[in-house]
C-alpha cells in the first residue's frame, strides 16, 4: 500500500507509521477531525477471502474519502486507523475464518487524515458450505459508546 | 394441483385488488393454476410458510432470507422503483429535533412488520436507545400508530415511507419526520419455491416483459413500479448476508 503524502494543510496533522499483519507498513498522516456519520445509511463493503476490497456502496466511497476505483482491489486495512488496536482486528478475523459474526466499534481513517466512528458488523459469506468472502455492515454508533470504545482501545494499545 | 401466490402483508391495504388482478395475469400467462391467499398479518403468514403453503411470493426482504436460505427458494425479478426505507416520526409539538434528542424511557409505537421495526431500532441506536430502555406498543395499522403520535400517547413511530406519505396531508402536517433511512440495498424480490423451479426461466421471461404491454404497464404502476428487473441468486444472497448484520 502507498504511503499517505503529507496533507496541504500538514500543520495540524501527526505522522504516524503503521504495522500491518503481514509485515507491511505504511506512513499515514493523522488530523483530530472527525466526519460525522451520515444519518439514515449502512456503511458497506465486501471483500474476498484475503481481504482485499471487491464491492462497496456510495456511503463507503463518501465516508472514506477516496474515489472508489482507489479501494476496488485495495485490502480493507488502507483504511486502518493508528488509534486501533491490532487486537481488535485479530479478533475479527478469527470469529470470521470460523464462521461466526464479528462487531464492534470501529476508527476508520480517512483519505485525509480525518475519521469517523461505526458499529461494524461482519459476515462471511457462505455459498455451497464453503466461505467465499466477507460482508461489512456498519452503522452509527451512540456517542456513549464511541467514548467507551476510545478508552478501551487506549488502554489495550498502552499494554 | 393448484400452487399458492402470496404477498408479505406490508404492501397499502388499497392495492389488494391489484395484486389480485396480478395473479389472474399470472395464470394466463404461464398456463398454470395459481391461487392467491393475502394473509392477515406476518404471523399468519409465516405460519403459512412453515406449513409449506407458500409456492411463489413477492417477499419483503426479511421472508426473503428465511425463504432462500431454509427453504430453497430461488429469486426471479425485483420491481424498479424506491427501495424499502423508512421513518421515525415524532408530533410537531414534540420536544425532539433530532434522533440524539430522544432519551430513556422513549416510548414507540410500531406495526408489527419485522422488516421496519429492525431498521427502526437501528436508527433508534444513537441516541443509545434499545428494547432495554424503550417501551414499545403495536398496534394493527399505520394510521394508528401515527395517532398515538399525534395524541401524545407515545413518542415517536416506525413507518415504512409509502405508508408515511399515504397519510393525509393534514395528519402529515402535524408530524415530524426525525430521520428516514436511506438503506439503498435492501429490497422486496419475487421468489418461487422448489415445486416450481422448473418453470424458473418462464417466470423470469414473462415477469421482464410484463412492462411491454399496456396492461402490464397498468399493473405494475399500480404496484409501485414501471418495469421487473432481473437479479441474480448472488444479489439475493448478499441482501441476505447484509440482513444478518441487522438482525444480530
Ligand atoms: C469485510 C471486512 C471489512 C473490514 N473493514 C475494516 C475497516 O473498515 N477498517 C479497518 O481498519 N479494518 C477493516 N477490516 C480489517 C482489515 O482487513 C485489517 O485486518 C485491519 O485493518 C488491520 O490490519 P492488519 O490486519 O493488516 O494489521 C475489515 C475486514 C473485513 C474482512
Amino acid at each position: 500500500m502507498l504511503d499517505m503524502p503529507p496533507p496541504s494543510n500538514a500543520g495540524g496533522a501527526i505522522e504516524h507509521r503503521l504495522d500491518y499483519a503481514d509485515g507491511s507498513r505504511r506512513r499515514v498522516f493523522v488530523t483530530h477531525v472527525e466526519t460525522p456519520y451520515p444519518q439514515g445509511r449502512l456503511i458497506v463493503s465486501r471483500t474476498d477471502t484475503r481481504g482485499i476490497i471487491t464491492q462497496c456502496n456510495q456511503s463507503f466511497v463518501d465516508m472514506s474519502g477516496y474515489e472508489r476505483s482507489e479501494l476496488i482491489g485495495q485490502p480493507h486495512c488502507l483504511l486502518r486507523h493508528p488509534d486501533m488496536p491490532a487486537a481488535a482486528f485479530r479478533d475479527l478475523w478469527e470469529t470470521v475464518q470460523a464462521g461466526r459474526q464479528w462487531h464492534g466499534y470501529v476508527k476508520n481513517l480517512r483519505k485525509d487524515g480525518g475519521h469517523y466512528w461505526v458499529f461494524a458488523t461482519v459476515v462471511p459469506n457462505v455459498r455451497d458450505e464453503r466461505i467465499v468472502g466477507y460482508t461489512s455492515v456498519r452503522r452509527e454508533p451512540s456517542r456513549e459508546k464511541v467514548a467507551q470504545a476510545e478508552a478501551t482501545y487506549r488502554e489495550w494499545i498502552r499494554s | 394441483m393448484s400452487f399458492n401466490f402470496t404477498v408479505s402483508p406490508s404492501f397499502p391495504a388499497e392495492r389488494i385488488s391489484d395484486w389480485y388482478i396480478f395473479n389472474t395475469w399470472l395464470q394466463r400467462s404461464l398456463s398454470i393454476p395459481i391461487h392467491l391467499e393475502l394473509h392477515d398479518g406476518f404471523d399468519a403468514q409465516r405460519a403459512a410458510i412453515e406449513a409449506g403453503q407458500v409456492d411463489l411470493i413477492h417477499a419483503n426482504p426479511f421472508d426473503a432470507s428465511l425463504l432462500v436460505r431454509e427453504k430453497g427458494f430461488r429469486a426471479i425479478a425485483q420491481p424498479d422503483g424506491a427501495p424499502d426505507e423508512m421513518v421515525v416520526v415524532t408530533a410537531l409539538s414534540h420536544p425532539a429535533q433530532a434522533i440524539g434528542d430522544l432519551q430513556p424511557g422513549t416510548r414507540i409505537a410500531c406495526a408489527n412488520d419485522p422488516c421496519v421495526n429492525t431498521i427502526g431500532r437501528i436508527l433508534l441506536e444513537p441516541a443509545n436507545l434499545n428494547a432495554d430502555n424503550t417501551l414499545e406498543q403495536q398496534r394493527s395499522t399505520y394510521i394508528q400508530v401515527a395517532k398515538d403520535v399525534l395524541r401524545g400517547q407515545v413518542d415517536v413511530g416506525f413507518m415504512p415511507v409509502g405508508a408515511y406519505r399515504g397519510l393525509s396531508s393534514i395528519v402529515r402536517r402535524e408530524l415530524k419526520v426525525l430521520v428516514t433511512s436511506d438503506i439503498q440495498v435492501i429490497h422486496h424480490v419475487f421468489l418461487i419455491g422448489r415445486d416450481l423451479h422448473s418453470r424458473a426461466d418462464d417466470f423470469v421471461r414473462i415477469l421482464l416483459s410484463m412492462h411491454e404491454t399496456e396492461k402490464g404497464q397498468d399493473l405494475l404502476s399500480a404496484l409501485g413500479a414501471t418495469r421487473w428487473q432481473p437479479i441474480q441468486q448472488e444479489d439475493v444472497e448478499f441482501m441476505i448476508d447484509i440482513i444478518s448484520t441487522l438482525t444480530q
